[in-house]
C-alpha cells in the first residue's frame, strides 16, 4: 500500500453517520458563533483561534475509522520504531490544550488553522459535505509535497502528529459512544408514587403503549440501555402489568362465565329456591353482596333449564351483567317503564317484579320473531303489567311517551359476551362499528325524547350495552349529552364497576361520564357490560314533536343541508365601489400587457 | 284488540268456570284495580284498565300482547285455555290435585297423571272437573280434568288414569313457537 493511498477518498460515510457528523457539526458552529457573540470585544485572533481549534476538532473527528485503519496499516512500514512514551507526552499535551495550548507547539499548524477558520466561515451556510472537508485536511493535501521529501528528522514529528490525531479520534469516538448509550436511558419506569396513581383510574393508553416499547426496547438491550439500579425482574414486571389487564381479558373471553340465575321475586324467596334446587343435586351460592336475587350455579345432575321451579316461573337462567341496567334504573311501583329492546325478557321480567306488578311495563322489540320468547318468559314469571309491543324503538315517542322511566339495553357488537358468542370475534366487520353506534345514538335520543321529565318519581334513562367498545358506550352517551343538553348523567347507584373513560384516543368526552360503570370479565368474572343513567331535568322542544324515525331522519337531513347554505346575509355589495375598483385592476392588467389601456377600454365604449 | 262480544264472553266464562267455579267473579271485581279481557288476534287478555288504555296508543299490527293471556278462540268458535292462565287459575281453583315427585317429570312431558304418582286430591271432586295439578310443594305444574271422581279413584289400579292432561307448564319450553 503505498503512501498516496491517504490522499485518496475515503469511502464515504453512511447515512446515519452523516448525519451525526453534520449534527454535531451544525452544534459545534453554533456554540463558536455564541462564543462569539459574548466576546465580541475580543481580538480577532483569539476568535479565529477558538474557531480553528473547533474546526480541528470537528476535522478530526471526521475521518473516523478511514483513516485509523490506514494508519494502523502504513505505522508498522514506516515507523518501525515508535517511542511510545514520548508518544503519551504528547497525548497528555494534548489533551490539556483547550485555550491555552503552547504557541510552539502550534505555531506551524497555526497557519493552515488560519486558513480553515476563513474557510469555515465562508462555507458557514453552505451545505457541507464531510468528505471534501477531508481532502482539505492540511495534514494530508498542503504536507503532500513534504510528504515526497519525508526523512528521518521530520518522520518522526509527523507519525506523532498522526497519533495525536488517531487519539483525539478515539476519543471523540468514546465520547460519542457514551453519549449513544445514556441517550436512551431515559427513565421507563414509573417510580412507586405514580405506580399506585396507575392502579387507581383508568389509563392513558397511549402512555401505556410506549410505555411497553420502551421496556421491550431495553429488554432487548439490556446491558446498556437499563437504568442504573433497576433490575431485568423489574422491567419485566413491569411489561406484564401493562400487558396483563389486556392478557385478562382475552382469556376471561375465553373461559365460559358462571351460570347465574335470577330468583323470580314474585313467586318465590331465594332462600327457598335454593333450597329446592339443593335438594335436586344442585350445587350453587349467591352471586355477591351486591344483588339480593342472584345465584351462581357450580354444577348441577339436573337440566338447570328445566326443572319443574324453571318451568314453574320461580326462576330465570340470566347473565348477572343483566341485572346491573335495572338495578341502576331502580324501578319504583305504580311508574309507567318502557324497555325499548326487551327480548328475551330478562331485564324486563325483572323491572316487572321489582314493581311488584304493579304499574306498567312497555316491553317493545324490534324483532317478531324475538317477542316469542320476550311473551314466553313474561308468562312464565307471571308478569302481569307488561305490554309486548313490536316497534322500532325509534319511533317510540310518536308511539307513547310520558314514561317515568326508560331502559335502553341497546344492541350492540357484543364484544362483552365473547365468552358466550364467539362469532363476534369473526362476524364483526368495520361497517358493524360504524352502523351499530348510529343506531344507537337514535335510540338513545328517542328514549330521552320519550320520558316525562316532570315525573315525581322518575325521569330516568338508563343506557347499557354488553360492549366495552368506547364507541358505542361514552361516545354515546356523549354525543346525548351534547344533543340534548336537558339530561345529566347521575350516579348509577351500583356497588360494582369501573367508572367510564372521559377521554379516549385524543377524544375527551363529558367529565361527568366518570358517573358511568364499564364492567370487564376479568374483573368482576360477569360479562362485558356498560351502564349509563340519565336524569332527565327539563323538557325539551323534542318533547313536543311527534314524529317518528324516519320524520326525524328527514329533519335532520334538512337541517344539515340548510346549515351548508349561505344565504343573502353574506356579504353586501356596492356596485358603484366595486366598479371603480374593476375598472384600475383591468388598466394594470392591460398595462402589463403592453397595452395602451386608453385605447382599447375606450375601443370597447 | 276490543271488548268480548256476549256470546264469546259466555264462551270464556263457561270455561273458566269449570276450574275456577265461583271464584269467577273474584276475576271480575278486583279489590285493588278494575281488570277486563280484551280479545286481540283470536286471543283473551286480562288486563288491568289502566293498562289497557295505554295499549290503546299501540297500533294493531305492532301489538303482540298485553297483560295475561288466557287462550285462544279456535276457528270453529270453541275457547281453548292456555297454560299462560295457570297462575290465576291456581290462585282461585276449586278443585286441585297435588302429584308426588316422582310423577312431575312424567306430568310435564304431556303424560296424564296416573294413580301411582297422586298425592293427595280435594275431597269430593267430580268426575270430568277441571282442576289444577299441583307438585307436593305447592307449585302449580298444569291442568286438566278428572277421568273419575275422588271415591272411584280409590278403587283403580296404580296405572289408571286419573287427570287427563290438558296443558302443563313444560309447554313454555315445548311449544314457544305455537303458544304465542
Amino acid at each position: 500500500m503505498g503512501r498516496r493511498s491517504k490522499n485518496k477518498q475515503g469511502v464515504p460515510p453512511s447515512f446515519d453517520e452523516f448525519q451525526a457528523r453534520k449534527e454535531k457539526k451544525d452544534a459545534k458552529r453554533k456554540r463558536t458563533e455564541e462564543a462569539i457573540a459574548e466576546k465580541p470585544a475580543k481580538k480577532s485572533k483569539d476568535i479565529n483561534y477558538a474557531k480553528s481549534n473547533d474546526s480541528k476538532k470537528t476535522k478530526s473527528s471526521k475521518p473516523k475509522k478511514n483513516t485509523k485503519e490506514e494508519e494502523k496499516s502504513e505505522e508498522p512500514e514506516d515507523l518501525p520504531e515508535v517511542d511510545y512514551e514520548e508518544l503519551a507526552s504528547a497525548k497528555k499535551s494534548l489533551f490539556d490544550d483547550s485555550d491555552e495550548e503552547a504557541p510552539e507547539a502550534e505555531a506551524e499548524e497555526l497557519d493552515d488553522e488560519f486558513d480553515i477558520g476563513s474557510d469555515n466561515d465562508v462555507e458557514g451556510d453552505e451545505f457541507y459535505d464531510s468528505d471534501e472537508d477531508d481532502r482539505a485536511k492540511p495534514m494530508f493535501s498542503d504536507d503532500e509535497d513534504d510528504m515526497e521529501t519525508l526523512n528521518a528528522a521530520n518522520m518522526e514529528a509527523l507519525s506523532r502528529k498522526l497519533d495525536e490525531e488517531e487519539e483525539l479520534e478515539a476519543e471523540e469516538a468514546e465520547r460519542e459512544l457514551v453519549e449513544g448509550a445514556t441517550q436512551p436511558k431515559a427513565k421507563i419506569l414509573p417510580t412507586p408514587e405514580e405506580e399506585a396513581l396507575l392502579q387507581k383510574g383508568p389509563q392513558d393508553l397511549t402512555m401505556v403503549r410506549t410505555r411497553m416499547i420502551e421496556v421491550v426496547k431495553v429488554l432487548e438491550n439490556f446491558k446498556e440501555l437499563a437504568e442504573e439500579g433497576k433490575s431485568r425482574a423489574e422491567y419485566t414486571n413491569r411489561l406484564l402489568k401493562d400487558i396483563s389487564e389486556a392478557m385478562e381479558f382475552f382469556e376471561a373471553n375465553e373461559i365460559a362465565r358462571p351460570i347465574t340465575i335470577r330468583t323470580n321475586t314474585l313467586k318465590t324467596r331465594r332462600r327457598d329456591l335454593a333450597q329446592t334446587l339443593v335438594n335436586r343435586g344442585v350445587n350453587l351460592q349467591p352471586i355477591g353482596s351486591w344483588t339480593k336475587v342472584g345465584l351462581q350455579i357450580f354444577d348441577s345432575q339436573v337440566p338447570i333449564g328445566a326443572t319443574p321451579e324453571y318451568l314453574a316461573g320461580q326462576y330465570i337462567l340470566q347473565a348477572a351483567s343483566s341485572f346491573l341496567p335495572v338495578m341502576a334504573l331502580d324501578p319504583q311501583e305504580n311508574e309507567r317503564i318502557l324497555d325499548m329492546a326487551a327480548a328475551p325478557g330478562g331485564k324486563t321480567t325483572y323491572i316487572s317484579a321489582l314493581m311488584k306488578n304493579t304499574g306498567c311495563v312497555f316491553a317493545n322489540d324490534a324483532n317478531k320473531a324475538r317477542t316469542k320468547s320476550l311473551i314466553a318468559n313474561i308468562h312464565r314469571l307471571g308478569c302481569k303489567n307488561t305490554i309486548v309491543c313490536n316497534y322500532d324503538a325509534r319511533e317510540f315517542p310518536k308511539v307513547i311517551g310520558g314514561f317515568d322511566r326508560i331502559l335502553l339495553d341497546a344492541p350492540c357488537s357484543g364484544t362483552g359476551v365473547i365468552a358466550k358468542d364467539e362469532s363476534v370475534k369473526v362476524n364483526r366487520s368495520e361497517k358493524d362499528f360504524i352502523q351499530i353506534p348510529h343506531l344507537q345514538k337514535q335510540l338513545l335520543l328517542s328514549a330521552i325524547d320519550s320520558v316525562d321529565a316532570n315525573s315525581a318519581t322518575g325521569g330516568v334513562i338508563v343506557y347499557s350495552t354488553c360492549s366495552v367498545a368506547v364507541d358505542e358506550n361514552e361516545a354515546v352517551v356523549d354525543y346525548a349529552l351534547r344533543k340534548r343538553p336537558n339530561v345529566k348523567l347521575v350516579e348509577s347507584g351500583l356497588q360494582i364497576g369501573k367508572e367510564g373513560f372521559t377521554s379516549y384516543r385524543g377524544k375527551h368526552f363529558n367529565p361527568s361520564i366518570s358517573l358511568t360503570r364499564r364492567y370487564y370479565p376479568h374483573t368482576y368474572n360477569v360479562d362485558g357490560f356498560y351502564v349509563a343513567k340519565f336524569k332527565k331535568i327539563a323538557p325539551s322542544p323534542h318533547d313536543i314533536s311527534k314524529a317518528g324515525a324516519k320524520e326525524k331522519e328527514s329533519l335532520a337531513r334538512s337541517e344539515a343541508e340548510e346549515e351548508g347554505i349561505i344565504h343573502d346575509d353574506f356579504a353586501e355589495f356596492d356596485e358603484a365601489e366595486d366598479k371603480e375598483i374593476i375598472d384600475q385592476t383591468m388598466k394594470r392588467n392591460l398595462k402589463r400587457k403592453g397595452i395602451n389601456p386608453s385605447s382599447v377600454l375606450n375601443k370597447n365604449k | 284488540m276490543r271488548p268480548l262480544t256476549e256470546e264469546e264472553s259466555k264462551t270464556v266464562f263457561t270455561k273458566l268456570a269449570n276450574y275456577v267455579g265461583k271464584n269467577l267473579v273474584h276475576l271480575i271485581d278486583r279489590p285493588d284495580e278494575p281488570y277486563c279481557f280484551r280479545l286481540h288476534k283470536d286471543r283473551v287478555y286480562y288486563v288491568s284498565e289502566s293498562s289497557m288504555r295505554l295499549a290503546i296508543s299501540v297500533a294493531r299490527p305492532n301489538l303482540v300482547s298485553l297483560g295475561t293471556c288466557f287462550g285462544k278462540f279456535t276457528k270453529s268458535g270453541k275457547f281453548k285455555l292456555h297454560i299462560t292462565s295457570l297462575d290465576y287459575l291456581a290462585q282461585y281453583a276449586k278443585y286441585k290435585i297435588w302429584i308426588k315427585p316422582n310423577g312431575e317429570m312424567p306430568f310435564l312431558y304431556g303424560n296424564h297423571v296416573l294413580k301411582a304418582h297422586l298425592g293427595r286430591i280435594t275431597e269430593d271432586t267430580p268426575e270430568h272437573q277441571g282442576v289444577v295439578v299441583f307438585s307436593m310443594n305447592d307449585v302449580p305444574l298444569g291442568f286438566g280434568v278428572t277421568a273419575r271422581s275422588t271415591i272411584d279413584t280409590r278403587k283403580l289400579d296404580p296405572t289408571a288414569i286419573i287427570v287427563f292432561h290438558q296443558a302443563d307448564v313444560g309447554e313454555y319450553l315445548r311449544d314457544e313457537e305455537t303458544l304465542f
